[in-house]
């Protein structure tokens, strides 16, 4: 481990500044909801929620990267961990949201009122 | 102990394994995989279920409003990005007592590892009150017979609580006790008001509307005057605050996958901070001093790094999206 040895603390610090930076942009637009974002609509999600979960990603990216130190394992390594997350947890959203969005589709459009 | 010498060892007995980590470490990594599998099949549910009711969910804005001593002050966000800001920052002592580790630089080690467990607690701590919150509620609410939740606005459409408005009426009827019932009969504790206060109240007071659940235009629906006595006509059930059954707040399923998952991710900070604390005395008894390896640092510090990973899936789709 060629890594072993030296110190990261100035990059530690660094992600940390940036964690903050994306929460608080994040919090501030969940307090203020600007329209223009809110009611616009990207493949029916607003883009508003887009944002939010881009700037998730981000956030996990650095804290895996950085914090769980997986920029300093063997690229083989990397690939075994983050391959299998990434397409099995596409798949469960793609797989449960299509779904969810049916039932929905069903109860609206059904004869029978479910909710009264 | 074989563990004392850190070349020349063995993969199975702390040395270097396959692709260049150790096999502690990889299990720890493969651990983390299913568990983040776990936690993803958690959140693919809740958003199941809200696409499912997607025009009658609660908005996480309303709810979520109470922040430490500003009572009565509407603060949506403010507690849980504090909440968010302390795991970060305990991820960030993390990462310091395992670069300190890195160093052999016992001292440094157990400070930071301190500043950490001393972190999970105030999450936790933060946590059980944000909890109670959601137990206890604020305003109250009518369930209908059919099952919906009818919440109650002046003109302004700010919301007034139960007690503000309902009629005292000279009624009274006993909580069925295990103690005066027959075999296994009991309930839970009657609301503060009854369904006929509460309707008898809303008749009395002319500036009160009802709120549906409905959303329309990123807004829940309040009724007009007439509609809203006719939907108080199926009044059924009073609910305060929130359990696994009701919750003021609107779909039942919303209280119980906010107890399910934060409390399933509670569950895990809990589990950290007490393997944190035995990694900090093993620290302290200088365990991993005569190691010459603080890997077992590194190893609890990936699973906290994961803690604080999910709480920021969970700040997101819960309190944000």
């Amino acid at each position: 481990m060629a890594h072993a040895h030296e110190s990261n603390t100035k990059r530690i610090w660094f992600v940390f500044g940036l964690l903050s930076i994306i929460t608080t942009v994040e919090v501030a637009f969940g307090i203020v909801r600007p329209d223009f974002l809110f009611k616009s609509h990207f493949l029916r999600m607003n883009l508003l929620n887009w944002l939010f979960i881009i700037l998730t990603i981000v956030k996990a990216y650095y804290i895996v990267w950085a914090f769980m130190h997986l920029e300093g394992e063997k690229k083989s390594f990397r690939t075994i961990i983050v391959a299998p997350l990434v397409f099995l947890i596409l798949y469960l959203c793609f797989i449960l949201l299509v779904e969810g969005d049916y039932v929905y589709e069903v109860f609206k459009n059904g004869t029978i009122k479910w909710n009264f | 102990m074989g563990a004392t010498v850190t070349s020349h060892e063995h993969a199975l007995d702390g040395g270097p394994g396959p692709l260049g980590a150790t096999y502690g470490k990889m299990m720890m990594w493969f651990f983390i995989v299913s568990d983040a599998l776990t936690f993803s099949g958690f959140l693919a549910a809740y958003g199941f279920s809200r696409f499912k009711f997607i025009e009658t969910w609660p908005i996480a804005d309303e709810v979520f409003t109470h922040f430490p001593f500003l009572h009565g002050t509407e603060a949506p966000m403010y507690y849980v990005a504090l909440m968010t800001f302390i795991l970060i920052f305990s991820s960030v002592t993390m990462v310091l007592a395992v670069d300190a580790g890195h160093h052999l630089k016992k001292g440094k080690v157990a400070f930071y590892m301190l500043l950490t467990i001393v972190g999970g607690f105030i999450f936790l701590g933060s946590q059980a009150w944000e909890w109670k919150n959601f137990i206890k509620g604020e305003f109250g609410a009518i369930e209908t017979k059919g099952g919906s939740i009818l919440q109650f606005v002046n003109k302004e459409g700010e919301r007034v609580a139960l007690a503000d408005f309902a009629a005292n009426l000279p009624e009274e009827r006993e909580e069925l006790v295990r103690s005066k019932g027959t075999w296994f009969m009991s309930e839970g504790s009657l609301p503060s008001v009854s369904v006929n206060e509460v309707v008898e109240g809303f008749k009395n007071h002319p500036d009160i509307l009802v709120r549906t659940e409905q959303i329309v235009n990123k807004k829940k629906v309040v009724l007009s005057r007439e509609e809203s006595l006719k939907r108080l006509a199926s009044a059924h059930y009073v609910v305060e605050g929130a359990n696994l059954i009701r919750n003021e707040y609107g779909q039942k399923m919303f209280a119980n996958f906010f107890f399910f998952i934060t409390g399933f991710h509670g569950f895990h900070v809990f589990t950290g901070v007490l393997i944190n604390i035995i990694i900090f005395f093993n620290v302290l008894l200088g365990t991993y001093e005569k190691r010459k390896s603080y890997e077992m640092v590194e190893k609890v510090g990936l699973y906290w790094h994961f803690v604080d990973l999910v709480w920021v899936f969970v700040f997101t789709f819960f309190y944000l999206v």
